[in-house]
């Protein structure tokens, strides 16, 4: 469990649902270690886990040869959350929108909508091979205690 | 906790009872196997209950989806039941909440499907 201080921890994992599971609770517990509300906490825990799913399955193709890397870092104001993958690399400007009336019934593609509807800055970098995902949940004044 | 279904029968629609989590893999797959088989058997007219579902991910509203158009492409009807609040939330941001049709009481979902 994650203490309140500022910390970091990373974590390599396989290209397996289990990774996957595994970084949503751990998403879970450092959520609720920052003093986020109960809604944030799943809003976050989704976020993450959505993180996770890009990467172990569209990133690395559940490959037994490729790992993912998750890093959860508190700071003083945010909680930041980082997933890689060693995959061909996602294009953010050809991800489809999923509110769009063509794509509404679409039964995949919202994975990188809910990651950005639930977290205050989300970044996506290419790093050939490979993508890192960054998300930014930032604290309130009464989660940092200032 | 994974997925369980319970599936029964009330004035000419089957109910799914669904609690758990609705996630990639086994959640997901278990939706997609219930609604086939209730379809196999004759059956349109399905109220998904939801109540009981914790947890839902991305791929399991995807597969709520597929749910839906599969049960509409077959000629037949998909109602959602007793949203928690977690999907709830997760249907209104996806704005999936108004292609669905939603009710919060079984009795009056019942009532609502096609005679």
């Amino acid at each position: 469990m994650a203490d309140s201080t500022k910390s970091r921890a990373e974590m390599t994992l396989g290209s397996t649902l289990e990774s996957v599971d595994l970084v949503e609770r751990t998403a879970e517990e450092w959520a609720q270690g920052t003093g986020f509300d109960e809604d944030t906490v799943s809003h976050i825990s989704i976020a993450a886990r959505e993180a996770a799913v890009n990467a172990v399955l569209h990133g690395n193709a559940y490959d037994t040869k490729k790992h993912i890397t998750a890093s959860f870092e508190r700071t003083a104001d945010s909680l930041i959350i980082r997933l890689t993958d060693e995959g061909a690399g996602l294009d953010p400007d050809k991800i489809p929108d999923p509110l769009a009336p063509e794509n509404i019934l679409r039964g995949s593609g919202r994975g990188i909508f809910l990651i950005r509807a639930f977290m205050d800055e989300v970044g996506i970098r290419q790093l050939h091979p490979g993508t890192e995902l960054t998300l930014i949940k930032h604290r309130t004044p009464e989660q940092t205690g200032s | 906790m994974s997925m369980k279904v319970h599936t029964r029968q009330v004035d000419g629609v089957t109910i799914l009872d669904l609690s758990g989590r609705i996630t990639l893999g086994e959640g997901s797959i278990t939706i997609r196997d219930a609604v086939r088989d209730v379809l196999a058997k004759g059956s349109s007219k399905i109220l998904l209950n939801l109540g009981d579902v914790n947890y839902i991910d991305s791929s399991g509203i995807g597969e709520l989806v597929s749910a839906f158009t599969t049960v509409k492409n077959s000629g037949g009807e998909l109602k959602l039941l007793n949203l928690t609040k977690k999907v709830h939330d997760l249907l209104q941001i996806t704005k999936l909440y108004t292609v669905f049709d939603v009710k919060d009481d079984e009795a009056s979902a019942i009532a609502a499907f096609t005679k």
